[in-house]
C-alpha cells in the first residue's frame, strides 16, 4: 500500500519548468530513493511534499489525505518529518532541550500555553528525551550547546529529533552531503538500524550512489523535472536510459 | 521552593532583600556630605527604579527569549498609564482597579499590535512596532485630546465623578491610595547623620516588581519559555517540528505588553499624571537599552540595566558645573579649569554621552551585558580557589 502518492505534480518558476509531470508512489515501510542529476527537480519535489512550496498542478496525498495548502507544521503533525541537507537544529539550546522540543510537539500539538509549570516536572517527557539520546549515543553530550557539536553528531541529533515524533514518513534531503566517508557509513548504518527497529517509511534524496544502493529498496530517477524510470536498485544499475542520463559518469562509485 | 529550583529561588531571595533594604542600600552617604548627591534613596527615584525594572523584565520576555526586537513598547506603557488615570477619574483613587485595568487594556492593545506586526520578522517587525508607537503618540498628542488631554496630559481633579469615592471639597486634591494608605506617605528614620526614607508607594511598587520577577522566572523555566528560545534559535526547524511559532511569539508579545501596562499603571499610581511624551520613541528605545545593557535573555539583567539607566538619568544629570568646581577646588586654578572643562560634557545635561560610552563598552566587551560582567568576575574568583588548594593536593601524592 502506498503511504505517499504524488500525482501529476508540476511546478514552474517563471520560465523554468522545475517539475513537469511527476507521478510517484512510495510504499509503506519501504526505503525509497529519489536520484537525479543537478537541477532534476529533486529538492523542488521535496519542498512540495512538506508544504514549503505549493505545486501548480497535481495532487500530493499522504495516507489518503491531501497535504496541499497545509502549512509545514500541519504536515509535520500529520506524520512527515524532514531532515535537512545542512542539519537544522536549535543551535543556542542544549542537546537535551533540542530533544525535548519534538517530544513536547508530539504530546501537546502545534501550540500550548504551558508557561507556569517548570520543565523539571515533566518527568515523562524528560524520560523520553533522555531515552532517545541514549539510543543515539548522545547522552553524554546532553548539557552541551547543540551548535558546538561535530557535524556528524548534529546529523544524529537531527534524525533523533525527527524520530522522537514517531513519524510515519521520514524525508531525508541528501543526509550525507559534505560528509567524510566514515561519517557517511555511520549514517548509513544508523538509517539501516532505524529501518529495522521501527515501522517507518523512509524517502531519501541523495547524490551519493554508495548511500543509495546500500539503503534503497526502490529508486526513482528524476531528470529534467520528470521521472525517467522507477525500479529496484539492481535493475536501475543496468538500465540503459539511466546510465545515459546519470550514471555514466559515476559508474565506478556504483 | 515556590516551584523554583535552588539557584532561582536564591536569586529571588537576593532580589527581595535588595529591594526591601533599598532605602538603606541606596543611601550610603550621610546627609550634607559632599557625596550626598550620589544618594538615590529618595522615594521618587526608588519608585522609578523598580517600575522601569518591571518594564524591562517584561520587554526581556519578548526580546530576550524570542529575539523579536520591538521598538514600540512605550506605547503599551502609555496606554496602561492612560487606562489607570481614567480609572482614577471615573471610579476611585484606590490604585488596585487602576493597575488591573492598565494591565488588561495594555494587553488588548498588544494583542492588536502584535497580531499585525508579527506578520513580519527582523527589521520589518521592529519598524512596524515603531510605527504603531509613533502613531499612538501622535494620536494621543492631537486627535485623541478628549481622551488623553493632548499636550497638557491628564491628572485627577476634584471635579471628576469618581463614583466609588465620596465627593471632594473644592481645592482638595485627590490622592492615590491603597485602601486609604496614601502612596506618598513616608516615614523617616534618622540615624546620626543618615536619613532613611520609607515610602508606602515604593514598597507597594517593589512588591509588585517581586511578583513580576517571580512570574518571569517561572516563564523562563517553563516549556513555553523553551519554545520561545527555540523561536529565536531556529524558526525553520520549529515549523518542521510541528510547532506553530506564530501563537508563541504573539503570546510573548502580549505578556510583555501587559508588563509594560503594569509599569504604566504603577507610574500613575505613584505620580498621578500622564502625558503623551511617555509614548515617544525615545522611551521605547530606553527599554531596549536597559535590556541589552543588563543582559538580554538573562533573568536579572534587565532589572540591573533599568536600575543603572534610571540612576544615571537622575544622579549623573544633576552634576552641574558648580558641583564640579567644588570637587576640584583643591587643585591649582589652571588644572581645575582643565578638569572641569574635560568632564563637564559627560555630566549634567550631557549624561547621555556617558550612557552612550558605557553602552558601547558593554556591547563590545561584554555582549552578555552586566550579567556577563558579573559572571566573569565570579569565574575569576572561582578559578583562584582551586589554584589555592592545589598545593595541598600535590602534597598527597608526594607522601
Amino acid at each position: 500500500m502506498a503511504i505517499l502518492e504524488v500525482k501529476n505534480v508540476g511546478k514552474r518558476f517563471g520560465g523554468l519548468q522545475a517539475l513537469g509531470d511527476v507521478n510517484l508512489s512510495v510504499a509503506e515501510n519501504s526505503v525509497h530513493a529519489i536520484i537525479g542529476p543537478n537541477g532534476a527537480g529533486k529538492s523542488t519535489l521535496l519542498n512540495c511534499l512538506v508544504g514549503k512550496l505549493i505545486p501548480d498542478t497535481g495532487s500530493v496525498m499522504f495516507d489518503g489525505q491531501s497535504v496541499l495548502g497545509r502549512k509545514p507544521y500541519e504536515i509535520n503533525q500529520m506524520g512527515i518529518s524532514r531532515v535537512f541537507q545542512t542539519p537544522e537544529i536549535f543551535g543556542d539550546l542544549t542537546v537535551l532541550e533540542n530533544m525535548l522540543i519534538p517530544c513536547f510537539a508530539k504530546r501537546d500539538g502545534a501550540f500550548r500555553m504551558h508557561a507556569i509549570e517548570g520543565i523539571d516536572n515533566e518527568k515523562d517527557i524528560l524520560g523520553k528525551a533522555e531515552h532517545m539520546l541514549e539510543e543515539m549515543k548522545l547522552i553524554d553530550k546532553r548539557e552541551m550547546n547543540a551548535a558546538s557539536m561535530s557535524r556528524g553528531d548534529k546529523r544524529r541529533l537531527e534524525i533523533a529529533m525527527c524520530l522522537a515524533q514517531d513519524p510515519r514518513l521520514l524525508l531525508l534531503d541528501e543526509p550525507t552531503a559534505g560528509m567524510a566517508r566514515a561519517d557517511t557509513n555511520n549514517t548509513i548504518d544508523l538509517l539501516k538500524q532505524i529501518k529495522e527497529e521501527r515501522d517507518i517509511t523512509i524517502a531519501i534524496i541523495e547524490h551519493d550512489m554508495h548511500v543509495v544502493f546500500s539503503l534503497a529498496e526502490r529508486i526513482t530517477v528524476l531528470a529534467q523535472g520528470t521521472p525517467l524510470v522507477e525500479d529496484t536498485p539492481d535493475n536501475i544499475k543496468g538500465h540503459p536510459k539511466v546510465r545515459e542520463a546519470y550514471l555514466g559518469e559515476t559508474q565506478d562509485a556504483a | 521552593m515556590l516551584g523554583l529550583n535552588k539557584k532561582d529561588f536564591g536569586l529571588l531571595i537576593i532580589v527581595a532583600i535588595l529591594t526591601m533594604a533599598a532605602p538603606f542600600i541606596l543611601n550610603p552617604f550621610p546627609e550634607g556630605s559632599a557625596m550626598a548627591q550620589f544618594n538615590a534613596g529618595y522615594p521618587d527615584l526608588m519608585q522609578r527604579l523598580v517600575i522601569f525594572g518591571i518594564f524591562a523584565i517584561g520587554f526581556n520576555i519578548l526580546f530576550g527569549l524570542t529575539g523579536y526586537l520591538s521598538f514600540g513598547h512605550a506605547a503599551f506603557l502609555g496606554v496602561g498609564s492612560y487606562a489607570a488615570i481614567w480609572m482614577m477619574k471615573l471610579l476611585t483613587m484606590n490604585v488596585i482597579p487602576a493597575i488591573v485595568v492598565s494591565i488588561v487594556i495594555a494587553g488588548l492593545f498588544a494583542l492588536l499590535v502584535g497580531w499585525i506586526s508579527l506578520r513580519r520578522s527582523g527589521i520589518y517587525f521592529s519598524i512596524l512596532t515603531l510605527a504603531f508607537a509613533q502613531m499612538s503618540y501622535a494620536l494621543a498628542y492631537s486627535v485623541l485630546t478628549p481622551i488623553t488631554g493632548g499636550e497638557t496630559g491628564l491628572q485627577p481633579k476634584y471635579t471628576d465623578p469618581r463614583i466609588l469615592d465620596g465627593a471632594l471639597e473644592a481645592g482638595q486634591s485627590p490622592r492615590a491610595n491603597l485602601f486609604g494608605l496614601d502612596m506618598r506617605a513616608s516615614s523617616e528614620l534618622v540615624m546620626g547623620n543618615w536619613v532613611f526614607t520609607f515610602n508606602a508607594g515604593y514598597y507597594i511598587a517593589a512588591i509588585v516588581m517581586l511578583i513580576a520577577f517571580y512570574m518571569s522566572i517561572r516563564i523562563f523555566r517553563s516549556p513555553f519559555g523553551m519554545m520561545l528560545r527555540a523561536v529565536k534559535s531556529n524558526q525553520q526547524r520549529m515549523n518542521y517540528t510541528g510547532l506553530n511559532s506564530k501563537p508563541y511569539t504573539l503570546a510573548a508579545f502580549v505578556i510583555s505588553g501587559m508588563y509594560a501596562g503594569l509599569a504604566g499603571g504603577l507610574l500613575v499610581a505613584m505620580d498621578t499624571q500622564v502625558g503623551a511624551e511617555r509614548m515617544f520613541w525615545t522611551a521605547s528605545g530606553e527599554v531596549v537599552l536597559m535590556t541589552i545593557l543588563g543582559g538580554a535573555g538573562t533573568l536579572i539583567g534587565p532589572v540591573l540595566g533599568a536600575g543603572l539607566i534610571k540612576y544615571m538619568e537622575n544622579i549623573v544629570s544633576k552634576i552641574n558645573k558648580g558641583v564640579l568646581e567644588q570637587w576640584f577646588a583643591f587643585m591649582p586654578d589652571g588644572i581645575e579649569d582643565l578638569l572641569v572643562t574635560m568632564i563637564y560634557p559627560f555630566v549634567g545635561k550631557g549624561w547621555h554621552l556617558t550612557l552612550g560610552i558605557i553602552f558601547m563598552l558593554v556591547v563590545i566587551f561584554l555582549p552578555g551585558g552586566l550579567v556577563e560582567g558579573g559572571q566573569r568576575i565570579g569565574r575569576l574568583f572561582g578559578r583562584k580557589k582551586p589554584s589555592d588548594s592545589s598545593p595541598d593536593g600535590s602534597k598527597t601524592p608526594a607522601e
